[in-house]
Formats: C-alpha cells, sequence, structure tokens
C-alpha cells in the first residue's frame, strides 16, 4: 500500500464534507443530488480502502452495491425533480415550502 | 207581632237586594217602584203593629217566644237573633259577648214610626220625580234608598252599640252613595265641585265624626264590660264623672258628625248635590237625626255628666243661631232648606242638652215632617222650573203651581213655630226648658227663632209670590207635579198641621202630653237627675205662658220683617247688602268655613301624604331599588372577573402554548435543506460530546 | 515517495479540487462537467488501489450513466443561471456548521487515536480482482445481488412513472 490509510480516509472525509456542505448550502435540487454523489463516492473510497488493508473483498462487493443503489436513486431523484419542476415550475428548493409552519 | 221585629230592617234590605240584582235589565219601571215602595210600606205596618204591641205588653210576655225578651216595667221587647261575637270571659269573670239583637222601647218606637212612615211617603214621591231618569239609574235610586232605610232601621232597633255602629256606618255609606249619585255631573261650577267630590266630603267628615263614636264606644265598653245598651245604661251611675263625661263628648263627636253640628255641619249644604228626594229623607228626616238619637239614648250616660251635657246644649244653641244666619243669604232653593236643616239639629242638640229629651225627640219628629214636606215641595218646584234651584230666577209661582204652594205655606209655617202648627209646639217646648236652665240660651234659640221665620217668609216671597223672574221657555214648561209627588205632599202638610198636637203642654190645657207619657219610661227610669237641670226656676204656669207668648211673638215678628224687606219694600234688602258688603259676602260664603278647613286641615294633611308618598318612593322603594342595583354592582364585578380574571388564565393558557409553539414553529421552514443543517449540527453535537468525553 | 503514492496525492487533490468546483459553480453544466472528472479521478484512485472492477463500474456507471441523466435533467429544467450572488444567511449558517464538523473531525486526527501505518499484503490471491470480487459476488452474496436487481427494477419503474408527463 503505497498510502497509510488514513491519508486515504482523510482524503474521503474531505471529499465527502465537501459534498456535504454542497449539500447544504445549494439551492438548486440537481447540485444537491450531485453533492450526494460526491458523498457517495467518498464512502466507496473509504470502503476500497479498507478492504485493501484488510485484505477483504467484502469491501469491493459492497461498493460495487453502493453504486448500482446509487444509479437508483439518482434515477428516482431525478424523477422528482422532474415532476418538481412541472408542478411549481422552478428547481430551486428554497422556493418549495409549502411545508412551512 | 213583636216576633217579627227582625223583618222591619230586613224587608228593606230585601227589597236592595231584588232591585240591585235584578233592577236595571229585568224588572220594568214599575215593578222596581212597587218592589221599594211596599217594602217600606210593609216596614211601616209592622212596625205600627210592633208599636201597637208595646201598649199590651203583660201578654205579650206571656205569650213571647224564647228570642224574645220582654221587661214589661221598662216598656222595652228585645228580640235577639244570634251571637255575633263571643269574645270569651273578662278578667272579672263576666261573659263577654255581643249579640245581633233589635230592641224596642218607645224611644225607638217613635223613631221607627217616622223612620218607615216618612219614608214611605218620600218613596212614593220619588216614583213620580225620578221618573225622567233612565232605568238602570231609576232601579240603583231604589236599590240605594232600600238599602238606607234597612241600615237606618238597624240603627234604630239596634239593642248593642255595635248593632248601632252598623247601621251608623251603613246610613254613611248609603249617604255617600246616593249624593254622589249623579256621579258624572258638576255640582258647583265656581268650586269645582263635582256630585261625587260632594259625596266624598260627607263620607269622609262623617268618619271624623265617626273616631269619636269608636272610641266612646271603646271607652264604654272597657268600662262597662259590654256593648248592651241596657247593660250600659244599667251601670251608668256606677261608671264614674269621669268615664262618662269623656264617653259623652265622644259619642257626641259623632253626633256631630252625623247631624251636622259645628264643627262638622260642612257636609250638609254640599250634600244638596245628590236628587231632591235623598235630601228629604237623608238629609232633613231620618239620617241626620240618628246623632240626636243616641245622644237621647244614652241619656243616663249623659245625665252623669253635666259638663257633657252642658256642651252639648252650647253647641246646638250656636250652631242654630250661626246656620240660621247662613240661610238668610243663600240664592239657592235647596242649600237655605239645608242650612235650616242644621240649624233646627241644632234646636234639637239644644234640647238634649238641657236634659229636655223628650222636648228633643219631639221636634225630632215634627221636624222630619215639616222638613220632608218642604224639600218635597222644593223638589216639586225645581221639577216644574225644569231644573232651576236659583231662587232669583223664580218668583210669582203661586198660580202656576197651587197644590206645591199651598203644602209648602203649611210647612213654613209650621217650621217659623206658629200656632197650631207642629212645630209651634215643640219649638216652644225647646225654649221653655232653655230658659229654665239658662236664659242666655233661651236668648240664642229666640234669636234663631226669629231668623228661623224671617229666612223662611224671604224662601216664600221670593219663589212664589211677586214677579215672575224667569224666561219664556220656562214659563212654557211650567205644571203642576204628578198625583205620586203631590199626595205624599198633601198628607205630610195634614202631618205638619195634627202632628203637633200629641205633644200638647201638660199646662196649657185639657189634652194630656201623649209624647210624654208614652216617652216616660225611657227617660224617666234612670234620670232622676234629670230633674236636677231644670230645677233652677220653680214651674209657674204663667211664666210658662208668657214664655210661649214670647216665642209666638218672636216668630210673627220674623215673618213680619220678611214681608217687610221682600215684600213690600225689596229695596231695603238690596241697599243693605250694597252697604255691608264685606258682612253680606262673608255671610254669603258661609264666613268662609270650607276654605279655612281646607288651609288648616286638608292642607298639612295633603302635606303630610305627599311626604309619605316620597317617602315610600325614595326611601321604601330607594332601599329595594338599591338592592337591585346591590345586585347589578356584584354582577358587573362577577363578570369584569369572569371575563378578565378567569377568561384571563385560559387566553394565558393558550398565549404560554402559543409562544412557547412559536420557537418550534420556525425550525419547521419547509426546505429540507434546512432540515439537513439541523442533522449536521446535531452529528456535531453527538460527535463533540463523544470526541471530548474520550478525550477524558 | 513511491509513484503511486504521488498518482494518488495527483488524483486526491483533482477530485478535491474538483468537488469543489462541482459546489461553487454557477453553471449546472459546468457542476456536471466537473463531477465527470471528480468520477474519473476517483476511478483513478480505485485503479490504484488494486479495485480494477470498481473502477470499471464507476467509469461505466457513474460517469457514463448517471452523468449523463444528470445533464439530460439539467437540459430540462434549467431556466437561467442560478441568480446567486447575494450572500445568503441559511447557506452561510448552513456552511458553517458543516465546516465546523469537519473541522472537529480533524482534530480528532490530531488526537493520535487514528493510526497511520503502511500495509502490505494483497487481496489479490488467485485469479484477478474481477474473478475474486465475482466469486464473492455469486457465492456469497448472491441474494443481495438479485436483491439489487430487483431494486434497479423498482426504481426504473418508479422513475418511469414519476416523470411520466399527465397526459
Amino acid at each position: 500500500m503505497p498510502v497509510p490509510a488514513s491519508h486515504i480516509m482523510t482524503f474521503s472525509l474531505l471529499l465527502f464534507s465537501i459534498g456535504m456542505i454542497g449539500v447544504l448550502t445549494r439551492r438548486n435540487a440537481i447540485i444537491i443530488l450531485m453533492s450526494i454523489e460526491l458523498m457517495m463516492n467518498a464512502a466507496n473510497i473509504n470502503f476500497i480502502a479498507f478492504s485493501r488493508q484488510l485484505n477483504d473483498v467484502v469491501g469491493q462487493v459492497f461498493s460495487v452495491f453502493t453504486i448500482a443503489v446509487a444509479a437508483g436513486e439518482v434515477a428516482i431523484g431525478l424523477a422528482v425533480v422532474l415532476a418538481l419542476f412541472r408542478n411549481r415550475d422552478t428547481v430551486y428548493v428554497d422556493e418549495v415550502h409549502i411545508m412551512k409552519g | 207581632m213583636t216576633s217579627l221585629l227582625w223583618l222591619i230592617p230586613l224587608l228593606p234590605f230585601l227589597g236592595f237586594v231584588l232591585n240591585g240584582l235584578l233592577g236595571a235589565r229585568v224588572l220594568s219601571r214599575r215593578a222596581v217602584g212597587i218592589v221599594a215602595c211596599s217594602a217600606v210600606g210593609l216596614s211601616f205596618l209592622l212596625s205600627l203593629g210592633a208599636v201597637a204591641s208595646l201598649a199590651r205588653l203583660e201578654s205579650v210576655a206571656a205569650a213571647a217566644p224564647g228570642s224574645l225578651a220582654v221587661d214589661v216595667e221598662a216598656h222595652r221587647v228585645t228580640q235577639t237573633l244570634y251571637t255575633w261575637m263571643a269574645m270569651g270571659k273578662s278578667p272579672s269573670g263576666a261573659d263577654l259577648r255581643v249579640n245581633w239583637a233589635y230592641a224596642l222601647d218607645p224611644l225607638s218606637a217613635v223613631m221607627v214610626l217616622v223612620v218607615t212612615g216618612v219614608g214611605f211617603l218620600i218613596h212614593v214621591y220619588s216614583t213620580g220625580y225620578m221618573e225622567q231618569e233612565p232605568r238602570e239609574a231609576y232601579a240603583r235610586f231604589f236599590a240605594y234608598l232600600n238599602l238606607f232605610m234597612a241600615m237606618m232601621l238597624t240603627l234604630v232597633l239596634g239593642a248593642s252599640l255595635a248593632v248601632v255602629f252598623v247601621g251608623w256606618e251603613g246610613v254613611g255609606l248609603c249617604s255617600y252613595l246616593l249624593i254622589g249619585f249623579y256621579h258624572d255631573r258638576m255640582f258647583d261650577e265656581t268650586t269645582k265641585m263635582s256630585c261625587a267630590d260632594a259625596g266624598r266630603k260627607a263620607f269622609i267628615v262623617n268618619r271624623v265624626g265617626d273616631i269619636g263614636f269608636m272610641l266612646g264606644m271603646l271607652l264604654l265598653f272597657s268600662a262597662a264590660g259590654t256593648l248592651d245598651i241596657q247593660g250600659i245604661v244599667g251601670q251608668a251611675g256606677r261608671l264614674g264623672v269621669e268615664v262618662c263625661t269623656a264617653a259623652g263628648l265622644l259619642l257626641f263627636l259623632g253626633a256631630c258628625g252625623k247631624s251636622a253640628q259645628i264643627p262638622l255641619y260642612v257636609w250638609l249644604p254640599d250634600a244638596m248635590a245628590g236628587p231632591t228626594p235623598v235630601s228629604a229623607l237623608i238629609h232633613a228626616a231620618t239620617m241626620v237625626t240618628a246623632g240626636v238619637y243616641v245622644v237621647c239614648r244614652m241619656a243616663p250616660v249623659y245625665l252623669q255628666a253635666p259638663a257633657a251635657l252642658t256642651t252639648v246644649a252650647v253647641v246646638g244653641g250656636v250652631t242654630a243661631l250661626f246656620a240660621a244666619t247662613i240661610g238668610l243669604c243663600q240664592n239657592d232653593i235647596k242649600k237655605v232648606l239645608a242650612y235650616s236643616t242644621v240649624s233646627q239639629l241644632g234646636y234639637m242638640m239644644l234640647a238634649a242638652g238641657c236634659g229636655a229629651f223628650t222636648a228633643g225627640v219631639f221636634h225630632l219628629m215634627t221636624h222630619a215632617f215639616f222638613k220632608a214636606l218642604l224639600f218635597l215641595g222644593a223638589g216639586s218646584v225645581i221639577h216644574a222650573m225644569s231644573g232651576e234651584q236659583d231662587i232669583r230666577k223664580m218668583g210669582g209661582l203661586d198660580r202656576h203651581i197651587p197644590w206645591t204652594h199651598g203644602t209648602f205655606v203649611v210647612a213654613g209655617l209650621a217650621i217659623a213655630g206658629i200656632p197650631p202648627f207642629a212645630g209651634f209646639f215643640s219649638k216652644d217646648e225647646i225654649l221653655w226648658r232653655a230658659f229654665q236652665v239658662s236664659p242666655i240660651l233661651w236668648l240664642i234659640g229666640a234669636a234663631g227663632a226669629f231668623l228661623t221665620a224671617f229666612y223662611m217668609t224671604r224662601l216664600y216671597i221670593l219663589v212664589f209670590r211677586g214677579k215672575e223672574r224667569f224666561g219664556q221657555e220656562t214659563r212654557h214648561h211650567l205644571h203642576e207635579s204628578p198625583r205620586s209627588m203631590i199626595v205624599p205632599l198633601a198628607i205630610l202638610a195634614v202631618l205638619s198641621l195634627v202632628g203637633g198636637w200629641i205633644g200638647w203642654p201638660e199646662s196649657m190645657g185639657p189634652f194630656p202630653n201623649l209624647l210624654e207619657r208614652f216617652l216616660a219610661p225611657v227617660f224617666e227610669a234612670h234620670g232622676a237627675a234629670a230633674s236636677s237641670m231644670a230645677a233652677t226656676l220653680p214651674r209657674s204656669w204663667l211664666l210658662e205662658f208668657g214664655m210661649m207668648m214670647l216665642s209666638i211673638l218672636v216668630a210673627g215678628l220674623g215673618i213680619f220683617f220678611g214681608c217687610v224687606f221682600y215684600e213690600w219694600r225689596p229695596e231695603i234688602p238690596v241697599s243693605m247688602a250694597e252697604n255691608s258688603r264685606r258682612l253680606y259676602g262673608a255671610i254669603l260664603n258661609k264666613y268662609y268655613v270650607d276654605e279655612f278647613y281646607g288651609r288648616v286641615v286638608l292642607a298639612p294633611y295633603y302635606a303630610l301624604c305627599r311626604a309619605a308618598a316620597w317617602f315610600d318612593q325614595w326611601i321604601v322603594d330607594g332601599v329595594v331599588n338599591a338592592a337591585g342595583y346591590l345586585t347589578l354592582g356584584t354582577s358587573y364585578t362577577s363578570v369584569g372577573f369572569d371575563t378578565y380574571i378567569v377568561d384571563g388564565l385560559v387566553n394565558l393558557a393558550g398565549y404560554t402554548v402559543r409562544g412557547t409553539s412559536w420557537v418550534f414553529r420556525t425550525l419547521q421552514t419547509g426546505i429540507v435543506q434546512s432540515y439537513a443543517t439541523a442533522m449536521v449540527l446535531g452529528i456535531f453535537i453527538l460527535v463533540s460530546v463523544y470526541l471530548f468525553s474520550m478525550s477524558r | 515517495m513511491t509513484p503511486s503514492a504521488a498518482v494518488f496525492y495527483a488524483l486526491a487533490s483533482i477530485a478535491l479540487v474538483s468537488g469543489l468546483m462541482v459546489i461553487w459553480s454557477r453553471n449546472a453544466v459546468h457542476s456536471a462537467i466537473y463531477l465527470v472528472l471528480a468520477f474519473l479521478s476517483v476511478a483513478g484512485i480505485y485503479v490504484l488501489l488494486e479495485a480494477e472492477f470498481v473502477a470499471a463500474i464507476q467509469v461505466l456507471v457513474y460517469a457514463g450513466g448517471i452523468m449523463v441523466l444528470f445533464l439530460f435533467v439539467i437540459m430540462l429544467v434549467t431556466l437561467s443561471d442560478d441568480a446567486g450572488g447575494r450572500v445568503r444567511v441559511h447557506a452561510t449558517v448552513s456552511g458553517s456548521i458543516g465546516l465546523a464538523v469537519v473541522g472537529l473531525i480533524l482534530y480528532a486526527y490530531t488526537l493520535g487515536k487514528v493510526r497511520a501505518e503502511e500495509t502490505t499484503g494483497s487481496i489479490l490471491r488467485q485469479g484477478g480482482n474481477l474473478q475474486n470480487v465475482g466469486q464473492s459476488l455469486y457465492t456469497d452474496h448472491l441474494l443481495p445481488f438479485e436483491v439489487a436487481s430487483i431494486l434497479l427494477l423498482v426504481a426504473m419503474i418508479g422513475a418511469i412513472v414519476l416523470a411520466r408527463q399527465k397526459s
């Protein structure tokens, strides 16, 4: 392993935090979904790194599943955004607050 | 016949019930008249029978049923009907009770015959006089008249002061009803007094007198332990002078009210508002004599109290003179006769006060005859004059209404005291007895007799003689009255002529004084003291004859001056009135006595009434209203409490929830990102807690 | 530093920078492109970590499928560039909270609880990475594999239903 696991973990943490800040900060729903993908990728990196360190292939298998689920989730998420766009004519999440109060 | 004593007051009462209930609608005018007159007529016949049986009391006593008590010595029959009030026993053990009982003795016999006899004649007269009235009024009149007769007979026949009092009040009530008979008419335009006001005045003035009667009655009851008249007079000697004086004065106050003496005479002239037969019956012949009757009835009590007797005599004499002066100047034919009645009642009281009870009763009887005749004659005149009562608008009627004219002359001579007419005998007797007590009393009486003759002559001349002072319209309607009115006039005229002969003075001639002998058992039994009043001067035939001549002279002078002033030199009274305008005005206005009473008695009383009404309205009602306002105030307070405090607390709970929920509501932005932020914040807190607890 | 380490750090920085640009860019399409770049660098890191299969899957699915999807949707819904520019209180607060969390975790590193050691060994036993993964996938994890396929089916159906035009 050329790089210590902690470095990889740090890297994945930073990527994760970038994704998290993007979720919390951006108004555009699509960007938020993209940020969520970033977060999921960061988790995947963690899995792969520790699969290598612990010499277990399960980590990789799990990553494969994660990617599959992420794909499904993105599909649904974007369908929702489309439906939202058709109803409210906007994709900005701070303009959709009928549940306010 | 004496066992039917109870029927005598009852028959007129039945007439009252019958006419009162059925008269207005069911019975015809004729039937009403027949019912009323026959009720009184039957009473008269029964009275005749009862009085006749007084002469043979022994046989009556033998066959008497249980309800009858016969006292042969006192010539009295008492019929007890039932026990009215049983009040247990007095402290001394005597039985306290009041019985409803009638008693017939010579005194009540005279009264009962006068009342029913003259009453019957007046009833017959009324059937003609009241012909023009509508049927309801006609029936109502006779119903009241019969009720009056029933009440008067109860008064006269009552054996107990309580029964007498029932009759006393009853005649007062009937007087009120009959004076105010024309209840929708005005009586006197100048004083704005309606006929109803006159009736009310009569009743109220009578009530003032009745206070005295009631107090006297109660005093006698507490002193003697019974209200039975014979029981009281039997104990007269033991009651003591103070009790007898007080009781005598109190009863006399009541008599002043009923018999219109000073100070309670003011109702009688205004009582002329009633129909003329009412004036004749009630205010001349019967009701006003009730006072005299009561005084004579309680003679033994009065004889124990010389002070009371003196008061009675003085009041009677002063009233006789006072009323005669007022009668001089009156211009209404009935008012002249009213004051004349007051004056003659004064004579009766004068007689009683001098201890001459027999003379008083004698004058009562003769006065009933000629005063009723005068009133009925005045009614006939008014009837002929189509309702005119002002004598200044009459004159020269002797040609047009001869019967009325003739009977009026008879009555006038009788009242003036010219022999052989009835008034002479009775009045002379009074003057003689007054002279025996005090020459001053005699002087007052003689002056009154002079004025009596004078004003009667004035009345006669102004009404019947001289020029006709009425208009064509009245002249056209002038007519003599119908037979139903003339016949009673004629009968009364005969009585006015011969009625005095039963009282022929013993000393003058061969005829016995039947009346004195008849009444002797009543007045001589208890009062040996009666003669003490008459003992001042010795009985001398010459003196008596001389006084008699003097009386005739006085009467003749009165008639003479009357002719001078009104027939031969009519300008004299006119100039006298002109010269002494103030005096004439004072006499014409009855010395302003009514106005005096109004200011001195009535005004403070009305002020008291207003004060009481004010008290009731503001203080009593104020307390009640204050309770209401208090309740209102406390309810406002509790409403305020409820609104602001109780509701405030409830609202406070709501506000608290709302306030606290506001905090949490702001978290629900509806924006998903903020929820995510909250989650991250939560993670941050958890991790930091974990981390810093780990690093410890 | 070995060459693989250098490559790793390079790829990592590219991934981080492109990740930053994803969330910073005003234009949605630019964000999508940057995301593609991030994915590709992450795929490279996978290769470095001897997970070739996952790297291939990453490129195929993520960069090839998902990003295309993203681009299509951006094309359908974007009206204008993000108006942005003004400072949003909300975003500032959220961003600082996020940074706080990161800071916290980095702080946790300094506490020395994390070991930074190199590892030896390889996960390549018999055959290549693909063989290993395939074997594990079809024997030990068959059920999740099948369930994942059903999940994808459901997702597909759901996406079709949700995005359907109301006609």
